[in-house]
This record gives C-alpha cells, structure tokens and sequence, in this order.
C-alpha cells in the first residue's frame, strides 16, 4: 500500500512530509492543488480553479484516497497543512494525528506543547492521517517519478470558504503587543540615549522597543513602553533582551514570546535561565554588529 | 449576536515540564491554570463584538471541576454566562468535538461559534474543523482580523506575504489566534460580577479514544537552556541566522 | 566553568544570594574576612527566592525594639546605596479599636525615636492619597520615611562591593547538595560544582533553609506561605507620574491589606486569607516553576473578600473598568513560629550560621549584624528575640511551626495584645502540678511551651478580703489579659505565704574538674564561693552589656548548678556550652526537664517548711543565698533560700516526678498558715517590681551596661570573664543613663477613664519632650505593672543623668495621652521593703 503526501509548491514543510511518509515504507504518492513538484512517485495534480479554499482541497484528498487506497495521508504541519487534513480527517471520521515527529507501526510520537512535550499515541486500524511536525524531518531531494493531473468532483459547500483577497502586510508603528520582534532594554542600556541602538535594530526588523520596570523608574523610557507585569504582556516570536537581568516582574510579560534571546554581560544573569538563545558581551557593540549583519544580508 | 466561545483549561507550565509518575499528564502540583492565548483573543473578540451589536457570549468547557475557574476568567473579561461539561479524563479530538456538538446543539442558535486554533496543550488543530463538519456550518481558521456585519464575517488569515481574506456568512465557526486582539484585563468590578455569573454544570462520560494516548514524553536534550550563540560582535552573523529561521529577519 | 574544588578552604560560604546572603558578603568583607564563597542554586541576580518577588516597601515602625533597629539600619543602607525611593507611608485605621492602635504606634516611634510621624484626619489622609474613599477609615498614622527598595539591585551592589574587595567568589546556579560536620563543626560543603572546605557556613535560604540545614543535621524551624499580592493598571491617578512611586503606601491595617503604587499600577497585598502553608520539600525547582519557585499560582477564591474591600477603600481606582487586574500571584514567604527572625549559630553544630525567615526591610540590617557576630562574637544591635537558639527541641517540630505561623499569619497586621496568648498547641509541657493548679482555676499563659498558671481563680474570696487595695483596670485593653486577682495572690502572699510553680526555668549542671573556670569564664560575679552558696550575676557579651543574668549554685567542688528563665534558657545554655574549655575539663547536663522548681515565698514560709522538716530551716543556720538539701516528709529537696518577689522563702527543686508529692506536702502544711498558690503575674511583674528587680529582655539587654542597669556591685572579680575589659572600662566613666523606678502619680485619662501602662511607652519631660541621653537612646518604660502593697502602679525606666533624681516630675504617654509620674529610686534601691528585711528575715 502507498503512502499519500500533500504537497504544496516551494514548500520546505512539505519535503519534510514526504521524507515522513518514506518512513513509513511503500510507494509514496503526492497530490497537489495545481502544478508543484516533489520527490514522490507519482505526484497528483488535482485541477482546481480559483484561490485556496480549505474544503476543496480535503475534497480532492478524499477523492483521491478513495482511489488510491493508501495506508495513511500524510501534511506537513503548516497551518494549511493541518487544516486540510483536519478536514479530511472530519470528512472520513477518522482520527487526525497532528504534527508527529515519528511513526512505528500504529503507533506515533506526536509533538504537544508547541514542542515542549511529546505523546506516545495509538492511531486505530485503517487509514492513518498524520501531518508532520515542522523541521522534525530533513526535507526530501528530488523530483516527481511521474506527473498525473485529475480534476475532482466538487460541491458548492466545498468552495463555500475560498480566499477572496489576499493583501500585503500593513505598514506603520508596530505597537509592543501586536509586534512580531520586540527589543527590549533594561539597566543595562545605560541611558535614554543608549536605546538608539535598539531603535536601529527594531526598525530594520519592523519590530518594536519595550523595556524593563527600571528602565521606566529612571524616566529613560515612558511606562507605555514597560514590558511585565505591571506594563504590557507581549507575545512576539522573538524577543531581544538587552541588558536585562531578568527580575520575575519582567519574565511574567515576557514568557509568552515564542523565542527569546537574551544578549547580557553577565553569563549568569537570572534572564538565561529563561532565554532560548544567548549572546554572552555588551549590548552596545553586539545590536549595532547584529543591525550591520542584517543589512549586509539584504543587500546580497 | 449569540455568540460561543470554547475554551480549555491548561496548566501554565514553566521552563521544564515534569510529568507525573505514571507518565500520563504534567504535573501540575505548582502549576496555574488558565486558557491558551488564542481563545483569550477569542472570547475578547466575541466580548467586543456583543458590546458593539448588543446579544450575549456563552463560554463552553470541557474539563474538570476546577475548569469552572477558567469560564469565571472568561466572565470576568465580559461573557455572560458559561456552560461545563465536566470530566476529570483526557478527550482526543474527535469524542471533544462529539461532545461540543451536543452541548451547542442543545443551546443553539448561536451566529458565531469561536474556537482557538489549536489548544495550548493538546495541539491537535481540529476540533472546531470536526464541529463545523457536524453542524454543518462553514469554517475560517487561524484568523488575526475578524470584522462581522450584517450577518457575515470577513475574516484574515496572516501569511508570510500579508493577509488571506475569507467572506462568509453567518452562522459560521471561526478558529483565532494570539494576535486577534489584545484582551484586556478584567477589572474589579468585572472580576466580582464574574463570580455572580451563572454556569450550568452536566458531568459528561467519555468514549474510547481513537487517537489513543499511551504515555507522554519530555523530549531528550538540552530543555530550556540557552543555545549560547557567541559572545560579543562576533556572535551577529549567527543571530541573524536564527533571526531567518524564526521567519522575523 | 570554575569548579569550588578549585578554591582555597573559604573563611565563610554563604548559602544563598537573596537580600539577606548579599548583604552578608558584604558586611563579612568590610570586616576583613576574605576567601567568602557566595552559592545559590538558582541564576543572579533574582535567583529565584523571595527577595525577588517582594514588595520592597519598608515601614521603619514596629512595636519591637529589635526589628526597629534592625530595620532603622537596613533603610540606612538602601539610602547608602541609592536604592531608596521615600514615598511616605500611612497605616489607616477603619475602626476606633484601630485609633487606639495607631496611638501605640506613635508610642512606639516615640520610644525607638523615630521622629516625624504624625496621626491624620481622614481628610488629611485624603490630601496624601487623593484616590481613597476617606469616609471609610477614621484616622490613619503617617510615616513620611516609609519607601521602596530596590531588593535585587541593592543585592548586586552589595555582592559587588565584596567582589571589588577581592574577597568574594560567587557561584550562580549551584546547589549545596551536602554539608559535611566533623565533632559537631561545619568541616566542607559540597555542592553541584565541586566541594569546598571552611569552618563557618551561613545559611541565607530563605524558605529552603530548613533544608540546606538538615543537611548539616541542624533544624531552622520555618514554614513557607503564601502572601498574595495583585496588580492592577493602568492608574489614571498615576499617568502623569514618572517614578516608580510618588504616592504613599496605604496599609489597609483592619483588613490585613496594602496599596502601593507600583510606576502606571498599583499593587494590593494581603495577609487576610487563610493561612496556607507550603512544605519546603514541595517547593518546585527553578526550571519547572513557571516564573519563580516562590511565585506560586493565584488562588482566586482566597482573595474575594480583599477585592471587595480594596474596592470600599479606594473606589475611584478598583472601581474603575479601564483598570485590568494585570497580575496576580501567591508569592511565598517565611513564617516562624513566633514572627521573627532566625539569626545566629545553630546550637546543633558549631560554624553553622541561620540568617533565615528575614524580609527586605530587615534584610541588610540582619547582613551587618550577623557579620559581626560571626567576626566579633555580638551584634551592635541586640538580636536575642531573634536568636535561633532560642528553641526547645519541642518548639521545632513541623506540626508547631506550622501551628504557630498559621495563628500569626493573620497577625501581621493585628492589633496584638502585649500579653497576647497563642490559641494553637497548648499543653505541651506540663508541670507535675498541673493538674492540682487546674483543680484550683488556674489560668494558664505559656512560656516556652510550659504551662504556667498566671493567676489561680479559686482566689476569688481575696478580692473581698483585699477589697479597696486592689486597683480595677476599667480600660478593656488593661484587662486584657489581666486579672485583679494577680493583685489579690500578691497581697495575699506578702501578708501570709504563696507557692509558685516554677517548671519552666531552665536548668542545667557544669561539672567536672575545669567547672569552676568554665563558670568563672561566663559568670560577672564570683563564683569561687563555698558549696551550698547561690550566686546571682549578670553574663556579659563581649562588650559587656547583657547577654543574661541568672543564679548559679554551688552544689559542689565541682558541680554549679544554673537555673534561668525557661524563654532565654536554651540561648543560655548555647553561650554556657560554647565557652566550655577546649580540653573537655567541664561538662554541660541539661536538667530542664529532669527538676520541677516549687517556689513558696512569704512571711509564714519558713513556719509552713518547718512543719515539714526537721531540718534547722531558721535564718541562722539557713540564711538568704544559700541552699542545701533537706528533708520534707518522705522527699529529698534541694532547697535555695532566693527571691525574685521579695519575700522570705525558698525555691524547692525535685526530681520531676515527686513534683505532684511536693506540691501536696507543701499545700496541706501550708492551708493553716493561709498559703494561696500564686500566678506568673505576681512573680514575674507585681513581686519583681515592688523590689525594682530587673527582668532579661526588659530592663537588660546589649543597649545598656552593668553600671547603667545599677547591678555594679562590689569589686570587679579578678579572674578574667567575658565582657571584663569592657565593663572595667565602663566603671570608669559616668554613666549616661540610670535605670530608675517610676511611680504614675495620676491615672486619669481626659475622659476620665483610670489607664494603666503596659510598658514600652515613651518617658517625656513635663513639657512633653522626649528624653535623650548622650547614646542618643530614648527613655521608655520598660516594664511596667502594678505594686499593690505600696498602691501604686510602677514603671521602670533607663533616664539620661539629669532626670534620674528621686523627686523628678515626667510625663509617659499612653494611648495618645500623658500622665505624671514621679521617680521614686534613681538605683537599684527598691520601693518595698528597701531594706530588704524580708528576704534575710
């Protein structure tokens, strides 16, 4: 039996996917929504007009599965990924496993806690549906064995939720609790002035500027821009802790970012213990070296 | 506007994650509970959206006892009232889904039905797509921008180039995350009103697992430790480099 | 990563880098101690502990002296250091009940001389916090000195000064696994990074110390709790504000709570919910805790009440919707079964310091003295509330600390009675006459876990008898705790004989060949004196203030049997065992528990010990400070012909279990003479201060000296004694207080009401200035109580020279109003008896 693999064009989630479904033994086959290319088999390519629509493509899916037969479906876990399986798992009443980072037998490991934390879990007899857990995988090389194009039957209700307009990012002042990067300041800045360099930093990031409750006390920076737990709670994927010592008052608005890296003199200041990444020196040399680095990098 | 809103209980888990001794859930002994950031965003929105239109938010857990306090955190922030399924055991996505169905059918119609996109704990990125399958209603997930008027919802999604819009019209289910809103934080006032705030309670059974949990596992390796990337300016090139991997340079 | 392995023996290791450990590396380096070691197990500078989640405001006012001081002496330092930001401060009273406290309040600054506080109108205290409702509260007491610290950053600051000295090493994020003792001394620690060796190892843990000092065998008798404290903003009244505080802290005094700005919010505490006690072992490591291992999650339920009533005080801010509740934890403190601190030498094992169950307000005042207890053998501020040896081993099991730190839990911010009786874990230690006292009504108070009658109410015919010559207190918070039955014992006892039950002093023996030296060694007064004489004496510190004074026996060549109070008896002990010779020529028993004391003092004792005896008790054969044993019917006694009451009479000791036998023999022979069984409120305040006798902790303490206290009698003894140099250099030079006797000349208060002093109220001149002597220290009563065979209510007090004139006209303030007192003796002459005729009767 096959293993069947969503693919979506230019996508380095879905080559993890498929190397994923390779794990699992038998001919893996793809399918796709429109023209893409993977090293799969054979690659499906279901002919569907207009722009995403959730349900269309879980049409497809199921329509191919009932074809193909194979022994499991296999996303990666993007948020499309996940959600056309969940559908297909909701169509064919079947339970979904999402983001596993490994299968043996009926049994797979599954991520939960964003990663944190992995479940041991038994999927039932029959097909199983599983998405991939992002970089659980090294992305397959390759291309398609063979390309099969097919148009699947779809209903009114499966296009019903498309995307009718897709728009670019908005531009502005990026508030502390909406930014994606925030670089955040504490005593160690040193002054108001000292946040220039922060301000260079977030800019060129589109990020924001926060700051730690001493940094308010001194007067270097308004309130509106204290994160903890008495300023603003925020939660970006990545926050730049500068000069931070990592008072509790500070993590408790902090420990909702997704990364955090902390850059501090002192290599054992309290805010390592809570950072995912550390640059170990002073502030005031590494932002202005990591502002240059970011440049150089666009300009190439 | 009725509007639903299901949350979860979850632990508020620190740095390492120390599981029980059989394996089966966290340890939770020092723990606090809350709701995951995306249904906060989600009761907010459904908050603002009655305070504009005028109707009432009902919050729906399933969950133990204590999951009582998580709908008064939600009531505090302004739903009217909550509804508790109540169960001491572990769901898989499927039998929570079949257990949300009837709780809403028994309640309906609602015009809007929120979830979050996946639970903080569980993450399992499915049950308000199953929901949506049994009622037959339509469904938008992930969303960070939601304007609903005269009876559709105009929903966005966050892509790595900008926004995907969706239009649908209401009845429908959405599922939000972080970002949605910024939620605010109950006042006093709010907070004393929550505890007067009615909550019907009906202890549910739960079928067997089709995704069956076996045990869970703190994965091997360095925890929550920091990755030392360098010191001093030498260290940008490499933090530029997690800057590309985290999708942020 | 440097491995301790790799560091010379350290002079100290401190365990623990929280308010408390830093300041103690510092202070130790100041003093010229290098090779410190500073460990925590978490990272720095908030290694996870309760400094790093604290409040950080300090309040310098406390009815007790000792936290006062060490207070006073931590807000000089966060000054020093630039960490200080003074916001003022203002405990609101909601009840008339809460008025007479914040009176007391006054009293105390008074006393401790803390200048600038003032009683407020609601009105005024509405002027200095324009967002509370000042229709509820009816008065409040400002403190304009009260301000934030802070905590972490002064930490730093003081690790830093050590540093700069070369003194310190520091090791984050290593934890003490191991500490080992060789012949009862710290010997090494070991820890997640390598061992160490030293002598002297200081646990700074906090609410792990009861831990860290298991490890060494030693018990630091603490639980953690939880305080609860949220946050709310953003603030409208603080938009425009840029500090992190500008407005005074409000404490909330009847509801348990503050309120405290906190930069755009404002933060509420409380000690109003139940007590909830955490395990040390059950505290979650730095990595699984969510925020801080001491941070633990809100319990919402315990805090309804507390919003409600921060909502009637200050409706203008927490009635507010825009103002969030942004943060809400269970922080976690440490609570002792009394309420204080644990400081000092362990007594299990030697070179192994407490510095635990210390707030941030006391936190570098506690670091300052415990360095120079370890360097210098004392502390400039007298630490004996504190001191962790105050213990009996009964007094540290986990069941009492958690019983009594529960009772105080709700006490932090009571209105707590001076005589103040714990409810939880009574009856622990009872005397052999326990069961004939409750026969006879007896109310007990507890000292040191011992029952002790206070008064017996089967003495209700002597209110009758004594009628008019007792006073009646008619102010609820003198009876308190009082009965004039007390007054009646004591009349009775001076007019015929009373028996006292005297369990709970502390006994123990010094033997061997090197007795009399060790004695010596400790001892002011001479103690090379004859078998079968009693020596009472001061025991000195090294500077020759009080470190205790008690009696000591000499049963033998070689035998000095020590009996002192049962409250400082086992600290006694501690000093006693650590001044034993090095070479083992002296022994230490602890008898505490293997003597009852039957004391049976006045006019007709000797008739009712004859009738028990053929021994020749008569004055010639039997005179005052001396003691043998005698034969009463079947028992053999160890008889001690003392007083504290001022009375002829005797103290009986015997093996615990005859205690019920004594108490029979002597009570039947007793009933013709008209012997009455008489409480701890005759003996330990009306008897003691109609003699002006002084009392540890009251009139003596490491503020005054021998000569200031009036106890320099005689000549200096020539062997040398802890303290000699010290108090010969004090007999040198005059000195600048006088303990004298005070009588209160007019009790009537302005309503008319008679009040009574309790002690501890500040000495004024006439025109109601406080008195000063040239130490700078305050005059205030320090004890106080009635004197019913003279009928007058007495007061003791240390006065600068020129008041200390018998005849001397002075005021001392009481519950906001003064009364006229008169000094009545300016030595340790007494206002009964001065000859003392009744004691060598």
């Amino acid at each position: 039996m096959s293993v069947l693999v969503l693919i979506e064009p230019d996508d380095e989630l879905a080559l993890q996917a498929v190397t994923l479904a390779r794990s699992l033994g038998g001919p893996v086959q793809g399918i796709s929504i429109g023209p893409a290319d993977a090293p799969v088999d054979v690659l499906h390519v279901a002919q569907v007009d207009g722009s995403y629509a959730p349900g269309a493509w879980a049409a497809a899916v199921v329509q191919l599965v009932e074809r193909l037969a194979p022994s499991a479906v296999v996303a990666p876990g993007s948020d499309r990924g996940n959600e056309v399986l969940a559908h297909v798992a909701a169509r064919l009443d079947l339970p979904l496993a999402a983001n596993v980072t490994e299968m043996r037998g009926d049994e797979v490991t599954r991520q939960r806690w964003g990663g944190s934390l992995l479940e041991e879990a038994r999927l039932g007899e029959g097909l199983k549906l599983l998405t991939a857990a992002p970089h659980a995988f090294e992305a397959a090389a390759g291309r398609a064995g063979a390309t099969e194009s097919f148009a699947p039957a779809l209903a009114e209700a499966d296009t019903a939720v498309r995307v009718v307009e897709s728009v670019g990012a908005s531009t502005g002042g990026i508030s502390l609790a909406e930014a994606k990067v925030v670089v955040s300041g504490g005593r160690g800045v040193g002054s108001a002035e000292g946040f220039a360099v922060l301000e260079e930093l977030a800019g060129l990031l589109g990020g924001a500027v926060g700051c730690s409750r001493v940094v308010t006390s001194a007067g270097w920076r308004p309130h509106a821009d204290q994160v903890g737990q008495t300023g603003t709670k925020v939660s970006p994927e990545l926050y730049v802790a500068c000069g931070i010592s990592g008072a509790t008052q500070h993590i408790a608005g902090c420990k909702g970012a997704k990364k955090l890296l902390a850059i501090n003199g002192d290599p054992e200041a309290t805010i390592f213990a809570h950072a995912d990444y550390a640059v170990i020196g002073d502030l005031h040399e590494i932002l202005p070296a990591i502002s240059a680095e970011l440049r150089k990098a666009r300009a190439a | 506007m009725r509007i639903l809103v299901a949350v979860k209980r979850v632990p508020i888990t620190g740095g390492r994650i120390v599981l029980t001794d059989d394996g089966q859930a966290i340890q939770t002994r020092h723990l606090g509970f809350t709701i995951s950031p995306h249904e906060e965003c989600g009761v907010e929105e459904a908050v603002r959206i009655v305070e504009a239109q005028g109707g009432e938010v009902v919050v729906l857990t399933l969950g133990p006892a204590e999951a009582e306090e998580q709908l008064r955190e939600c009531m505090a922030i302004g739903a009217d009232r909550g509804i508790h399924l109540v169960s001491d055991e572990e769901w898989d996505a499927q039998a929570t889904a079949a257990a949300l169905v009837e709780a809403i059918r028994a309640e309906a119609p609602f015009d809007l039905i929120v979830f979050g996109n996946e639970s903080a704990d569980a993450g399992n990125y499915q049950v308000g797509i199953r929901v949506a399958y049994a009622l037959g209603l339509p469904i938008v997930t992930g969303l960070k921008g939601l304007v609903v008027s005269d009876g559709r919802a105009r929903a966005e999604q966050e892509t790595a180039s900008g926004r995907d819009v969706y239009e649908v019209g209401l009845p429908a289910i959405v599922t939000v995350k972080e970002g949605l809103n910024l939620p605010r934080y109950p006042s006093v006032p709010a907070k004393l009103r929550a505890n007067r705030k009615p909550v019907a309670a009906q202890a549910v059974g739960r079928p067997p697992s089709r995704l069956q949990k076996l045990r869970l596992v703190v994965p091997a390796g360095r925890g929550k430790q920091a990755e030392i990337l360098g010191r001093g300016p030498e260290a940008a090139p490499a933090v530029v480099e997690i800057m590309r991997r985290l999708g942020v340079a | 990563m440097t491995e301790l392995s790799s560091l010379p023996p350290a002079q100290a290791v401190v365990i623990g880098a929280g308010i408390v450990g830093n300041s103690l590396v510092s202070h130790l380096a100041e003093l010229g101690w290098t090779d410190l070691v500073l460990l925590d197990k978490g990272p720095l500078p908030n290694p996870g502990g309760s400094t790093g989640h604290a409040s950080n405001f300090i309040f310098p006012v406390d009815h007790s002296k000792e936290m006062t001081q060490l207070t006073l002496e931590s807000m000089r330092q966060y000054r020093n250091a630039g960490v200080f930001t003074e916001s003022g401060g203002i405990e609101v009273a909601r009840t008339e009940g809460r008025m007479q406290e914040l009176h007391r309040r006054m009293a105390s600054a008074k006393a401790w001389g803390i200048d600038g506080v003032r009683l407020l109108t609601p009105a005024e205290v509405k002027e200095l916090v324009p967002y509370i409702d000042e229709s509820v509260i009816v008065g409040g007491f400002y403190s304009p000195t009260v301000g934030i610290v802070d905590s972490l950053r002064f930490g730093t600051i003081m690790r830093e000064r050590a540093q700069a000295k070369g003194a310190l090493s520091v090791f984050a994020s290593t934890e003490v696994v191991g500490i080992d003792v060789e012949q009862g001394r710290v010997s090494r620690v070991r820890t997640t990074r390598g061992e160490l060796e030293t002598a002297v190892v200081v646990v700074c843990c906090g609410v792990w110390s009861p831990l860290v000092a298991r490890m060494a065998g030693a018990s630091i008798p603490l639980t953690p709790a939880v305080h609860q404290m949220i946050d709310v903003g953003p603030v409208p009244h603080f938009k425009d504000t840029t500090g992190v505080i500008e407005f005074p802290i409000v404490r909330d005094m009847d509801t348990n709570m503050y309120e405290r700005q906190d930069g755009s919010g404002l933060e509420i505490g409380s000690y109003a919910h139940r007590p909830i006690l955490h395990d040390p072992e059950d505290l979650p490591s730095v990595e699984a805790a969510a925020l801080s291992p001491t941070e633990f999650p809100f319990t919402q339920e315990d805090f309804t009440q507390q919003l409600e009533d921060a909502l009637e005080l200050i409706p203008d801010v927490l009635g507010n919707e825009a103002v969030g509740i942004k943060y809400a934890i269970n922080g976690i403190l440490s609570l002792t079964p009394d309420g204080l601190p644990l400081l000092g030498e362990t007594p299990e094992v030697k070179g192994l310091w407490s510095a635990a169950a210390v707030w941030v307000k006391e936190g570098p005042g506690v670091g300052k003295s415990i360095a120079e207890w370890i360097v210098r053998g004392e502390s400039e501020i007298d630490l004996q509330s504190s001191d962790i040896a105050r213990f009996y081993d009964c007094q540290k099991s986990r069941e009492h600390v958690r019983a009594r730190s529960a009772e105080g839990f709700n006490k932090t911010y009571g209105i707590v009675h001076p005589a103040e009786q714990w409810d939880s874990n009574r009856n622990v230690r009872l005397s052999p006459f326990h069961a004939r006292e409750v026969d006879l009504g007896a109310v007990f108070f507890e000292t040191a876990g011992w029952e002790r009658p206070h008064w017996y109410e089967s003495n209700a015919d002597l209110l009758d008898e004594y009628g008019d010559r007792i006073a009646r207190r008619e102010a609820e918070w003198e009876s308190r705790w009082w009965s004039p039955l007390i007054n009646a014992e004591h009349l009775a006892m001076r007019d015929r004989a009373a028996m006292f039950d005297l369990t709970a002093f502390c006994i123990f023996d010094v033997t061997g060949p090197g007795a009399l030296d060790a004695v010596q060694r400790v001892a002011m007064r001479r103690l090379d004196v004859a078998p079968g004489k009693i020596v009472y004496t001061p025991v000195l510190s090294p500077s020759g203030t009080f470190k205790s004074d008690l009696t000591v026996m000499r049963l033998g060549d070689e035998r000095f049997r020590v009996v002192t109070g049962g409250a400082h008896g086992m600290a006694d002990l501690k000093w006693f065992r650590d001044h034993l010779p090095a070479d083992g020529s002296a022994q230490i028993a602890d008898l505490t528990s293997a003597f009852t004391t039957l004391g049976l003092w006045g006019p007709r004792a000797r008739d009712i010990l004859s009738s028990l005896t053929s021994d020749d008790v008569s004055n010639e054969s039997f005179p005052f400070a001396t003691c043998r044993t005698i034969e009463l019917d079947s028992l053999r006694v160890l008889a001690s012909r003392i007083s504290y009451v001022g009375e002829l009479g005797w103290e009986l000791y015997v093996p615990i279990e005859q205690g019920a036998k004594l108490w029979d023999l002597v009570w039947e022979a007793g009933r013709p003479h008209g012997v009455v069984p008489a409480g701890i409120g005759v003996y330990g305040t009306t008897g003691r201060l109609e003699k002006c006798y002084r009392a540890f902790g009251f009139e003596l303490d490491a503020d005054y000296d021998v000569i200031e206290a009036g106890m320099a009698w005689g000549t200096v003894k020539a062997p040398d004694f802890v303290g000699k140099d010290a108090h010969v250099r004090h007999r040198e030079s005059d000195p600048v207080a006088v303990l004298c006797t005070l009588t209160v000349d007019d009790h009537s208060s302005k309503d008319g009401t008679k009040r009574y002093m309790l002690g501890r109220e500040p000495v004024l001149s006439k025109s109601g200035e406080p008195l000063v002597d040239a130490r700078d220290r305050r005059s205030f009563v320090t004890s106080a109580g009635a004197g019913p065979s003279i009928g007058k209510h007495i007061l003791l007090a240390y006065l600068p020279p020129e008041r200390a004139v018998v005849g001397e006209e002075l005021l001392v303030e009481f519950m906001g109003e003064h009364y006229p007192v008169t000094v009545a003796t300016d030595d340790s002459t007494s206002v009964f008896d001065p000859e003392n005729a009744r004691v060598r009767s």
